[in-house]
């Protein structure tokens, strides 16, 4: 089928790489989709260059969401926290491979929302970017 | 009269159309919005191309025809759920205007901080929110009557907590989740015997099966068209006469009145006390045509048809490995399904069955509480209605099936 459920989702979804919680952490940041319930948290450890040196999801819900957390995860190690104000919609587009509807696109963004949120105080207008 | 599926499927066009080029709709969201018949669509067409004209002032022959049309429907809609009168038929938007209607009129007239209102845990948050607005605003308090791990109301509990005099006991008749239908006699006749009122949502059950308001002695009830047949738009607070007339107005403006001055104004009469402004005109002739709908086939076997799909769909279900259904056994519940499976959320599980053009709702259908008392973030919901039939259940089957390929 469908585009949707392409391998690298259902993989990333059944077993992702970078799902806990790092304890002590520089930040956590967590928020959830009031509709459908998804949860996530993220933590990160920050060196003192000021790049990401570890990262880690948790949280619940649905394939799209907790597979677009651990490929935005993923995407985010060793990169300057300063440059992970710049991500966009697209960011998370181009790492799932996939067209969604304005549903589903509210699952995908939300573990980018959480970080630039939790970085920024941004992600308010995150579907407009 | 046989109850025959296959000619109720016909007069509906949207059951005849495909999502997708050769995958045909089954719908399975219709506690959600019911789909419409031919007649409603035909009903609220004509009243466009023909009587179109705002009611009540105008005296040319449309705004005539205009207001015998719309108040046809309040009489259909009176003796539909046995009312004395269709003076104690207010049009709404919808249920949760109706429950509104009560919270802003008869309870801020009457509830004094300290004063107990009774709710289940498993409201839809129409009939939690207003509550809650008016225990911030009020102090008033709130008791739950709990639900039970098979998905039944506490009855016990529910006596225990009359015993604290409460003014209103507010329910759903049937939980648009659980499935459950609760046992309002009995509710209503302990609320009484305590001396509260009671407040019954009938969201789910004026749809499904025959509702009484008279053999019930219900105060308030309160359903929506749009889950009967009917258009979006409109629905209907019933009241009992006597607590109407006692109440004072919900929104203020025209039709409302008897008479305005510059400084004071006198309410109109029952009902259109409570109708402020031009209401929803087309969609009250679309909900009357309705309820002819509904009245022609019949409520009782409307519900035998539907108690038939939840027996088929129930034990279908729970023949899936790993798939949990919530709420009590075919013999207590009308025709609602949620379930979750182990291996998928309920968000995939939908996205999935929708490829085979099976649409079923996920997330916590307005009853967030309830979810959180059984411990699950959202579920899968698929629900029945008069045209629903076995072979759609079994697409339904099958659908989750293939979401078990794709995640077990």
């Amino acid at each position: 089928m469908d585009d949707l459920y392409r391998e690298i989702i259902i993989e990333h979804y059944k077993n992702p790489s970078y799902k806990g919680h790092l304890d002590p952490h520089d930040y956590a940041f967590e928020d959830s989709n009031p509709l459908c319930g998804d949860h996530i948290e993220i933590t990160l450890r920050v060196d003192a260059a000021g790049r990401v040196a570890e990262a880690a999801f948790d949280g619940q819900g649905c394939a799209i969401s907790q597979a677009s957390a651990d490929l935005l995860v993923e995407s985010i190690l060793g990169k300057p926290v300063e440059d992970i104000k710049n991500l966009t919609k697209q960011h998370i587009l181009d790492l799932l491979g996939i067209e969604l509807g304005p549903v589903r696109l509210k699952c995908a963004l939300l573990s980018l929302k959480v970080l630039k949120g939790g970085l920024y105080g941004l992600g308010e207008t995150l579907e407009d970017a | 009269m046989t109850f025959d599926v296959a000619s109720i499927r016909s007069d509906f066009p949207v059951l005849q159309r495909e999502v997708r080029p050769g995958v045909p709709l089954i719908y399975l969201d219709s506690t959600a919005t019911a789909q419409k018949p031919q007649s409603v669509l035909a009903a609220m067409e004509s009243f466009y191309r023909r009587s179109n004209a705002n009611i009540h002032r105008g005296v040319h022959t449309l705004a005539e025809e205009a207001t015998a049309l719309y108040e046809d429907a309040r009489a259909k809609i009176a003796r539909f759920i046995h009312a004395a009168s269709p003076r104690q038929i207010i049009y709404t938007r919808n249920t949760t205007e109706a429950i509104n209607l009560v919270a802003y009129s008869w309870a801020r007239a009457t509830l004094k901080t300290g004063d107990l209102v009774i709710l289940t845990e498993m409201e839809h948050h129409s009939n939690l929110v207003p509550w809650h607005i008016l225990q911030a605003e009020r102090g008033i308090r709130l008791e739950f009557i709990p639900v039970s791990p098979e998905g039944l109301l506490d009855l016990e509990e529910y006596r225990r907590l009359l015993q604290q005099s409460p003014r209103l006991v507010a329910f759903s008749h049937m939980s648009n989740v659980l499935g459950t239908i609760n046992p309002a006699q009995d509710i209503i006749r302990l609320a009484h015997q305590a001396g509260a009122l009671t407040l019954l949502d009938g969201a789910q059950s004026v749809p499904h099966f025959a509702v009484d308001v008279q053999a019930l002695d219900v105060d308030f009830l309160a359903f929506s068209a749009h889950k009967m047949l009917g258009p979006t738009g409109i629905g209907v607070l019933y009241g009992k006469a006597e607590l109407l007339e006692a109440m004072p107005p919900f929104l203020g403006g025209g039709d409302m009145i008897r008479e305005v001055h510059l400084r004071s104004f006198k309410p109109n009469a029952l009902p259109y006390k409570f109708e402020a402004g031009t209401p929803a005109i087309a969609e009250a002739v679309g909900f009357g045509a309705a309820v002819d709908y509904l009245s022609a086939v019949g409520m009782d076997a409307i519900a035998a048809h539907e108690h038939q799909l939840t027996e088929y769909a129930l034990e279908r279900l729970e023949e899936i490995p790993g798939l949990t259904v919530f709420g009590p056994s075919a013999s207590r519940k009308g025709g609602v399904a949620a379930f979750v499976l182990d291996c998928a959320h309920p968000h995939d599980v939908a996205q999935i069955l929708d490829q085979g053009g099976v649409a079923v709702r996920a997330g916590h259908h307005c009853a967030q509480p309830l979810h959180e008392k059984f411990n699950i973030p959202a579920t899968t919901r698929a629900s029945f209605y008069l045209y629903s039939t076995t072979e759609e259940i079994d697409r339904l089957v099958d659908g989750i099936y293939k979401v078990k390929k794709y995640f077990g």
